[in-house]
C-alpha cells in the first residue's frame, strides 16, 4: 500500500500560519485501488467546486475544502454540524500519473481519480 | 443520555481530541438548555449513520439542516407524524469497493427525527438539497408566532 494518510499536527500548523480556521476536520474518505489506479471519495458537505483546492506537491496530494458561508437564518437552537474546513493529505504512490489526476464534486462528495502511468501497468511481452 | 451521536472522524492528535472534548462540553451545555434537548435522538445502535443536524429558528420559522452528502434527491425522505419531523433515506454504494483499503464512509439507511416545540404550517414546508446539505424550512403556524399587542388609550 503506497497511499497513506499523513497525520500531521493540524492545529500547530494552523497556529504557525495564523490562518483563520484553527482546526481542520478530516473528511470521511474511501480509497479504492484497481489495476488502472486509485479512486478517492471524500465527504465534504457544504463544499462546492469553488471551495475546493487539490494540489500535488513533492509526491504529496493535499485536499482542502472550504465551506461556503451558508446563510443560517435565525438563532441556533441545536447544533451538531461542525463548521471546520476540511483537509486530507495523502502520500502518493510514485506510479500515479499526476498529470492525469481528475477531480469532481457532487453533492458534497469529492471524487478523485488517480490513474497509474501507462509504463507501470502490467503488460505481456511477446517473445520473438 | 439520548443525544449521543457517533463520530467517526479519525483524529490521532491530542490537541484535536481535547478540542473535541471542549466542543462536546459546549454541545452538552447547549443541549440541556435547549427545548430540543430531550427531543432529538438518534435511532438504533451507534454504529450506523447518524447525520449531523442543526436547528435554527427565528420568529417566523424553523430551519433544519442535515449533512447528508452524496445522495440523490429521490433518495431523501422527509415525513411528518404529529409534530415530529423525520429525515431519512438510503445511500447506496456505487462501484466495487471490495479492494478498497480505506473505508470510512457510511452506506445504507439513515434516519433522524425531531419533535418541534411549536406547531408548524405543514403545507408550507420547503426542502432544498445543495452541496450535500439538506435544508428544511418549516414556517411556524400562525398561532405559534409571537404577537405584539398594542396598548390603546381611550
Amino acid at each position: 500500500m503506497n497511499i497513506s494518510n499523513q497525520q500531521q499536527n493540524e492545529s500547530a500548523l494552523a497556529a504557525r500560519t495564523e490562518q483563520k480556521p484553527a482546526q481542520y476536520a478530516t473528511p470521511a474518505a474511501d480509497v479504492e485501488s484497481a489495476k488502472e489506479g486509485y479512486t478517492i471519495h471524500a465527504e465534504m458537505p457544504g463544499v462546492d467546486k469553488s471551495g475546493l483546492e487539490v494540489t500535488v506537491d513533492n509526491g504529496e496530494l493535499t485536499i482542502l475544502g472550504h465551506r461556503g458561508a451558508e446563510g443560517f437564518s435565525g438563532e441556533p437552537v441545536y447544533r451538531e454540524i461542525r463548521r471546520n474546513d476540511f483537509r486530507l493529505v495523502f502520500e502518493l504512490d510514485p506510479t500515479i500519473d499526476t498529470a492525469r489526476i481528475t477531480a469532481r464534486v457532487d453533492q458534497g462528495v469529492l471524487t478523485l481519480t488517480l490513474p497509474k502511468a501507462e509504463s507501470v501497468k502490467p503488460r505481456k511481452i511477446t517473445v520473438e | 443520555m439520548n443525544i449521543v451521536r457517533y463520530q467517526r472522524y479519525p483524529h490521532s492528535d491530542l490537541s484535536v481530541a481535547l478540542g473535541q472534548l471542549t466542543n462536546m462540553r459546549q454541545e452538552l451545555d447547549r443541549v440541556f438548555e435547549s427545548p430540543f434537548g430531550s427531543l432529538l435522538r438518534p435511532l438504533g445502535s451507534l454504529n450506523r449513520w447518524n447525520p449531523a443536524v442543526d436547528v435554527y429558528q427565528d420568529k417566523d420559522q424553523f430551519t433544519v439542516y442535515a449533512e447528508i452528502p452524496g445522495l440523490k434527491k429521490e433518495e431523501i425522505e422527509i415525513s411528518f407524524h404529529g409534530d415530529t419531523l423525520t429525515i431519512g433515506g438510503e445511500r447506496k454504494r456505487e462501484g466495487n469497493t471490495e479492494d478498497g483499503f480505506r473505508s470510512e464512509r457510511f452506506f445504507g439507511k439513515f434516519q433522524r427525527s425531531l419533535t418541534l416545540p411549536l406547531p408548524v404550517n405543514r403545507d408550507q414546508v420547503n426542502a432544498t438539497y445543495k452541496d450535500g446539505i439538506l435544508k428544511v424550512v418549516l414556517p411556524k403556524a400562525e398561532e405559534a408566532k409571537p404577537k405584539q399587542i398594542t396598548v390603546s388609550l381611550n
